[in-house]
């Protein structure tokens, strides 16, 4: 077996050295009811080649966003990494290292972390970032619990163009927590009604922008009343890329900023693993959740960085931990860190505008197709359109014919009332032609 | 000196070893190891190592939402970020340079095969919220994972998308509350061995349970006495890692998950050590009602310098019920993601996260897997115990092994050895770091003296266990010789000496800014 170096005479040397007859000597201790002397139920070991061979058939049955058309955002956006990125991930000294606990070993990984982190902080306008969580989703429901550490209020207010997938996974985890939870109606454009929502125990409210319906929100205003009723403002990004156009959220006056970071040097991967974003105010920073990596200097007064601030991990707190979160996203977080030096702020600004430049295209050619209707006004790659039609089915027979056609918003929220909205988004890897191809096969649709 | 033909040296000259005279390089880099510094600190701002188009058009339809402020991110040139990276790569210790014998991190060799089949375009530019007739294969390989998982250990269900093994912990104990709740027994407490991860404690008071510690026996292993005096009618569950973090098997597993049942409780399983149980035991067999497993660990995804990981969890008949949205399901021919509390999954407790999970890792260890075989599988439980106990064997003379008997696929050690010689655990692995070998898990778990626990995996050759248990054994020669100045200031020779946590701490600096320059952090 090709991963396993022992041969049959390492194998009886050690068991002598060791003082065993047998393998099974060293077992001793699993009661026998559970000792297992055959294999279990399952195929035996195959070459590299079968293997290769067997699941390059399993992914051959998924049609890929590269294969045509292809529209899909709504919290997972395909764009262009540059191939340098992928190589350099892949470095035996990145892919195949632990978390950096022995820092005078792990220098690489603890400067691209400060790296990533001070990339993180200067993107969203905020002043301390952590070194990544699993993705845009969890990182919105530590946001909650941190909210609720720090205001010690007990409920959360989540805006209705929050994407229901992050509601419905802050919710799981805020419930357990004794934390309340009102999310507000989905509207195309209304982040601002979570202030009609807050009262004296209210911890935070939560908005998005753009909104999973593409709006682009200004959220200064919602920032202040939020502050001013002694609540936390938790802004939430799903499009990374937006940020190189858009206001930070900083500079609009967030508390917490939570983003999903797959957008940068990450693939569409069916939906993982991505890398969540989670930046926030210094005077908050105890009550982060997370790894931190900071600047130190070693024995000899050169400059390093090590893991800091444990205080807070479970590694060290235990049950008094503000998260439990251990392993993050770390190399996912490197390829961000690579291409986001590989774009530098020039490379992201134009980046963001050819994406809004092409959702701007993909607009103006839906316009000319009888029966759909542009519903969001405002927003930077993707936006919702309404159809005359069941969305769902639509995609499903846009698919047939090669074209992916975005998300209908009832494969988020099957009960929500919008099953001819869908949601569409364009990036720098939509042609002219993908879009003529879409706007063609809609008018014949309905 | 011996010249060639121009005249150039091809010899060293005798006599000028200057070993503890070393002088410092000027310009600051040590040969191989450049020294690097952060991207911020680079002239040319306005650089970029990306060629875009100009945008066709403007952006006046944003107006004020327009970013004005700068926001200070270099842009490197492609020469440039290669070189930055890679000088950086070369200052991390990395599995495919040395054993990284951390304990209960199961550090294994990571198959390129699986980083190859990860990036086929139909796994890897597949959206997760296309429609499910486009993604069949994507699907079905996760249910083929999924059967591999049941079928290892011998569980009914298993919930594929928590992210990391603390996630699975979370989903673990979502589901044990989920099953209480309906019945109608809410209940407060969770008990944990003292020896446990501290992810599990973690996990139970995030998710509003009291923790309460069971005390462990002289020959480590969970007080089964003092089990029983604590269960009672509100306690929910009891987390038990098994293989234990001292590396052994808890003998008396199938009492222990009757002790629990018997009391309305579940048994949580942290399936962190399931590498050396592997195609040989079936947590199924031992009363277990949920267990994480981390990919990244036993089924050999890459840990990436601090994850993405992955981490399953196989689930009871009792809890199958509750397991979160999604979840796939077959409906004759056709693989179906059951997103949505309803259906068969009326009872789910939530969702965990965004998408269905880590499908790159899925691809990775489904991979691992096929690759091994059921039958591969059971030697590899068998090699990383057979691993463990020699190098348990060849060091036990000089340094003390904290439990008697076989231990399983990590060997633990106290720091017994170590009295009277003023060298602390600490020292002894940062001087295991100047010989070329990543220290082992120390001071962990917290019920044994100074520990140092070794877990080499099934992927050590016999000839890499012996140059590492040489060096130990030297090692510990030297430190029982007094040769306490090879300890007390190592490492000498890694790209950093010893770095100061407590300054780090005392003064958080967690990202450059431009008016603190290198060296500031000295005064």
């Amino acid at each position: 077996m090709r991963y396993l170096p022992l041969s049959p005479s390492d194998r009886s040397a050690m068991l002598g050295v060791i003082g065993a007859a047998t393998i099974d000597d060293l077992f001793v201790d699993v009661p026998h009811a559970a000792r297992r002397d055959q294999p279990v139920d399952l195929p035996f070991h195959q070459g590299e080649l079968e293997v290769e061979r067997a699941l390059s058939a399993l992914a051959a049955r998924n049609r890929t966003a590269g294969q045509g058309p292809f529209f899909c955002g709504a919290g997972a956006y395909r764009h262009h990494v540059p191939a340098t990125v992928d190589h350099i991930i892949q470095r035996s000294e990145f892919l195949t290292s632990y978390t950096p606990y022995q820092p005078e070993i792990a220098q690489g990984t603890l400067q691209y972390l400060f790296e990533f982190q001070t990339q993180v902080a200067a993107l969203t306008g905020m002043e301390v970032a952590n070194a990544s969580m699993y993705d845009g989703s969890t990182a919105t429901a530590e946001a909650v619990m941190m909210a609720a550490r720090v205001t010690r209020r007990g409920k959360a207010v989540l805006s209705g163009g929050l994407h229901p997938h992050y509601a419905r996974t802050a919710e799981t985890l805020a419930k357990v927590a004794g934390v309340q939870v009102q999310r507000l109606d989905a509207a195309i454009d209304g982040e601002a009604a979570v202030l009609d929502a807050i009262d004296d125990d209210t911890a935070c409210v939560v908005v998005q922008t753009p909104n999973l319906f593409g709006t682009v929100t200004d959220v200064t205003a919602i920032a202040a009343a939020a502050q001013a009723k002694g609540a936390l403002l938790i802004v939430v990004v799903t499009e990374v890329v937006s940020l190189g156009l858009l206001k930070g959220p900083g500079e609009m006056g967030a508390d917490i900023v939570v983003a999903e970071g797959q957008s940068i040097g990450n693939a569409l991967n069916f939906g993982g693993p991505y890398v969540g974003l989670f930046a926030a105010r210094e005077i908050y920073v105890r009550q982060m959740p997370g790894r931190l990596c900071g600047e130190t200097v070693d024995a000899d007064g050169r400059r390093g960085f090590v893991l800091t601030l444990s205080t807070r991990e479970q590694h060290i707190r235990r049950d008094k931990a503000t998260s439990n979160i251990c392993t993050n996203s770390g190399l996912c977080a490197l390829a961000f860190t690579i291409h986001m030096s590989l774009l530098g702020e020039v490379g992201l600004r134009r980046l963001a505008a050819i994406n809004h430049a092409k959702a701007l295209d993909l607009r103006d050619g839906l316009m000319g197709v009888p029966g759909v209707e542009i519903l969001t006004e405002r927003f930077f790659n993707e936006f919702a359109i309404r159809v005359p039609t069941d969305a769902a089915a639509l995609v499903e027979t846009l698919a047939g014919q090669g074209i992916l056609a975005g998300v209908p918003v009832s494969r988020l929220s099957p009960k929500g009332g919008m099953d001819d909205v869908l949601l569409l988004c364009a990036t720098e890897t939509t042609t002219s032609s993908d879009i003529a191809a879409l706007v063609a096969a809609l008018k014949g649709a309905f | 000196m011996s010249m060639n033909a121009v005249g150039r040296p091809t010899r060293p000259v005798p006599g000028l070893t200057l070993a503890g005279t070393i002088p410092a390089t000027l310009g600051g880099g040590r040969g191989l190891l450049q020294d690097e510094g952060l991207i911020f600190e680079r002239e040319g701002w306005d650089s970029s190592g990306v060629d875009l188009p100009e945008p066709s058009r403007d952006a006046a339809d944003l107006g004020d939402m327009v970013r004005k402020a700068p926001m200070r991110l270099p842009g490197l040139s492609e020469p440039e970020a290669m070189r930055h990276y890679v000088r950086l790569s070369q200052k991390n210790h990395a599995i495919d340079l040395a054993l990284y014998p951390l304990g209960s991190c199961t550090m294994k060799h990571n198959p390129r095969l699986n980083e190859k089949m990860a990036r086929l375009p139909g796994f890897a530019d597949v959206h997760p919220l296309q429609p499910q007739s486009t993604v069949q294969g994507a699907l079905g390989l996760m249910d083929q994972l999924a059967h591999w998982l049941m079928t290892l250990t011998g569980m009914s269900a298993v919930a594929m998308s928590p992210k990391a093994g603390a996630h699975g912990e979370l989903c673990g104990l979502l589901a044990i509350r989920a099953a209480h709740e309906a019945r109608g027994d809410a209940r407060k407490r969770v008990l944990v061995p003292t020896s446990a991860h501290g992810t599990n404690p973690a996990t139970a008071a995030f998710v509003g349970y009291e923790v309460e510690e069971i005390a462990q026996t002289a020959d480590g292993r969970v007080d089964i006495a003092d089990l029983a005096a604590k269960l009672g009618p509100d306690v929910a569950a009891i987390m038990v890692t098994n293989p234990n973090t001292c590396g052994l098997f808890e003998r008396d597993v199938i009492e222990i998950a009757e002790l629990v049942h018997a009391a309305g409780a579940y048994f949580y399983c942290d399936g962190a050590n399931f590498n050396a149980i592997v195609g040989r035991v079936r947590p199924g067999d031992l009363g277990v009602d949920a267990m994480h497993i981390n990919l990244h660990k036993t089924f050999s995804t890459p840990h990436g310098g601090g994850g993405p990981g992955s981490g399953p969890v196989v689930l009871s008949a009792a809890l199958a019920p509750f397991a979160p949205t999604p979840f796939v399901v077959k409906r004759g021919e056709v693989y179906e993601l059951v997103e949505y509390r309803e259906g068969e999954a009326a009872q789910a407790f939530g969702r965990l996260c965004a998408f269905h999970g880590q499908m790159g890792m899925y691809v990775r260890a489904l991979s691992y897997m096929l690759s091994h075989g059921a039958d591969g599988l059971k030697q590899v439980a068998e090699d990383a115990v057979l691993n463990a106990n020699y190098i348990k064997a060849r060091l036990s003379g000089v340094m003390s092994a904290a439990f008697e008997g076989p231990c399983m696929h990590e060997a633990l050690f106290d720091d017994h050895w170590l009295e009277g010689t003023g060298i602390t655990t600490l020292d002894f692995a940062k001087a295991m770091i100047d010989e070329g070998f990543h220290p082992m898990t120390m001071y962990f778990p917290l019920v044994v003296h100074g520990a140092m626990l070794i877990e080499p995996t099934e992927t050590e050759s016999k000839a890499e266990l012996d140059r590492f248990c040489d060096v130990l054994l030297l090692l510990a020669q030297a430190a029982k010789a007094g040769d306490a100045e090879r300890f007390k200031g190592a490492p000498f020779h890694a790209p950093l000496r010893r770095l100061d946590e407590t300054l780090a701490a005392r003064k958080p600096r967690l990202r450059w800014r431009p008016e603190l320059s290198v060296g500031v952090a000295a005064e």
